[in-house]
């Protein structure tokens, strides 16, 4: 059951989120040197960095289902990465922002974050054609987890790499700005971490109580119904909900 | 009935993927014309007669990397039309040797491919004599190929045997492939630069660094990507 | 490079948390379309089970 632990989740998530933006607002200090501008770093580097260990989390629940051969696991994974995808949007669109703001450019090659995010994103922008393409339920699932745990350990590897590469060119005011915060900003940068974070869970067990849902209503109308209610099983990206298991 | 020992399947299946090429001729001959018919792309395209530096190290790994992918993506076409997945999974030979002569393969390829693409770009594009960078040269290829293969022959397994494999198989090797054409690319600019300077060490260990990685990925998760 | 004053920098902070609630809404409506299609669904089932196991046929239902 995925829907138990879900009002509490999604109410600590607003109370989080909720204090965070009053604080980023009202309480951090403007920066002396970025000004009001570097506010947005407290909503983009928590998404970001929460992407990011979504697209991992997401190699390593692929990681149980290949072992365990559970088609539940193949679900959590799938929902960890397509809730990382949208948030991986919300950071290339932030980032952006932040880009025209600082430089006047929509986008900067010298932003080590900004850079190696997009390269991930197109890397698993391909994981929805990839499972769409395989028809086979089962093998849809073996294959999508091995591109997740590929893809994941790639994560961490392209952002060291990228890093490297710009080290030298331009000062990386992203990371910089994130490495040395004074006291104040970093009370609210951890905690606009935190909030992230909490988001993310929330709409990965939200995502999972639909799904969850759709599989159980599945099972009962095939229970009920008998064979003239099974519509033919149309091809699609999403993980076989009729393998979720039925009415408890 | 015991496994064959390693080394003869692994040479028995070499042997069969390398006279399967040299009959059909599939892949190679594509792959070298590409990079020629590119080289004279970015002659055009560029508006330059002659590159140095970055600019040429650039132009000769992103041809190298589209010219690879072409033969990424025939890598395991035969296999796949022709049954021959089947026969390997009945045969009792270890299946991490296919993973293994899959990669030789296109190991194979890529150097062949090398052999025609780097004079060209010598003779076409390349200002600076390649004599002095020849040898630097010639490790970061051995590194970069090395990683184009692993990759490649894990994307190819991936996506052979999906309907929309030949436009799944560059969608998915290509950002795969950005650090090692970023790694190689970094390492030959010195090399190709009008006074030529020394072969950055630091981007050979992150070369072989990825490509040991991705090997033991590779190696790891094979098996789940053969069974049916 | 010179803080940029409040008036320049104030609608590109906005925009930035503006596309991150939009984003965060947009999903919650998508998953809203989702829920009440399994509502519906969930309702034709519970007339189905009505019907097959209401006014006695004698047939096994299940």
């Amino acid at each position: 059951m995925y829907g138990k632990r879900l009002r509490g989740l999604a109410l600590s998530t607003f109370v989080a989120l909720t204090l965070t933006l009053v604080l980023v607002l009202f309480w951090a200090p403007n920066d002396a040197y970025l000004g009001f501008l570097q506010k947005i770093f407290y909503i983009h580097v928590p998404l970001a960095i929460v992407t990011l260990c979504g697209f991992i989390a997401g190699g390593v629940m692929a990681i149980q289902h290949l072992r365990t051969r559970d088609p539940r696991w193949d679900m959590r994974s799938y929902v960890a990465i397509h809730i990382s995808l949208v948030f991986g949007v919300a950071v290339l669109i932030t980032g952006s922002i932040w880009a025209k703001g600082a430089w006047g450019h929509w986008w900067v090659w010298d932003e080590p974050t900004l850079v190696s995010f997009l390269l991930i994103m197109l890397l698993y922008a391909t994981y929805q054609p990839l499972r769409f393409a395989i028809e086979d339920p089962e093998r849809q699932a073996r294959s999508a987890s091995v591109f997740a745990i590929v893809a994941g350990v790639f994560v961490p590897i392209n952002f060291a790499i990228v890093r490297l590469s710009t080290a030298y060119v331009h000062p990386r005011t992203l990371s910089n700005i994130s490495g040395n915060l004074p006291g104040r900003m970093q009370v609210v940068f951890y905690l606009a971490l935190v909030s992230v974070a909490l988001l993310w869970v929330t709409l990965w067990r939200y995502e999972m109580t639909s799904k969850h849902a759709s599989a159980q209503l599945r099972a009962l109308k095939r229970l009920l119904g008998g064979d003239e209610d099974e519509a033919p099983a149309r091809r699609s990206a999403a993980p076989s909900v009729t393998h979720l298991g039925g009415v408890r | 009935m015991s496994a064959p020992p390693t080394r003869t399947v692994l040479a028995a299946l070499l042997r069969k993927d390398l006279r399967v090429e040299l009959r059909s001729f599939e892949s190679v001959p594509a792959m070298a014309l590409f990079s020629v018919t590119t080289f004279v792309l970015f002659h055009f395209g560029l508006r330059q007669d002659s590159l140095t530096g970055d600019l040429a190290s650039g132009v000769l790994w992103v041809t190298l990397l589209f010219a690879s992918v072409l033969g990424i993506n025939r890598l395991f076409v035969a296999d796949a039309e022709q049954g021959g997945f089947d026969g390997f999974l009945l045969s009792p030979a270890d299946r991490s040797t296919l993973l293994l002569a899959k990669a030789l393969a296109l190991l194979a390829y890529l150097v062949v491919l090398e052999l025609v693409a780097v004079p060209a770009f010598a003779l076409l594009l390349l200002e600076p004599s390649i004599g002095p960078a020849l040898p630097g040269l010639l490790v970061v290829l051995a590194l970069a190929d090395i990683g184009v293969a692993v990759i490649g022959t894990l994307v190819g397994a991936l996506a052979v045997r999906t309907r929309a494999r030949d436009l799944l198989g560059p969608l998915l090797s290509l950002p795969m492939l950005v650090p090692v054409v970023l790694g190689a690319a970094r390492a030959t600019e010195p090399l190709f630069a009008t006074h030529a300077g020394a072969l950055p060490l630091r981007w050979l260990a992150i070369l072989a660094l990825y490509d040991l990685v991705f090997a033991l990925i590779a190696f790891a998760l094979f098996d789940f990507l053969l069974e049916d | 490079m010179a803080p940029l004053p409040l008036h320049t920098a104030g609608p590109y902070v906005a925009a930035a948390y503006i596309v991150f609630v939009a984003l965060i809404l947009l999903y919650v409506a998508i998953m809203a379309g989702k829920l009440s299609r399994i509502e519906r669904e969930l309702g034709e089932l519970t007339e189905l089970a009505q019907r097959t196991r209401g006014p006695g046929d004698g047939q096994d239902a299940l």
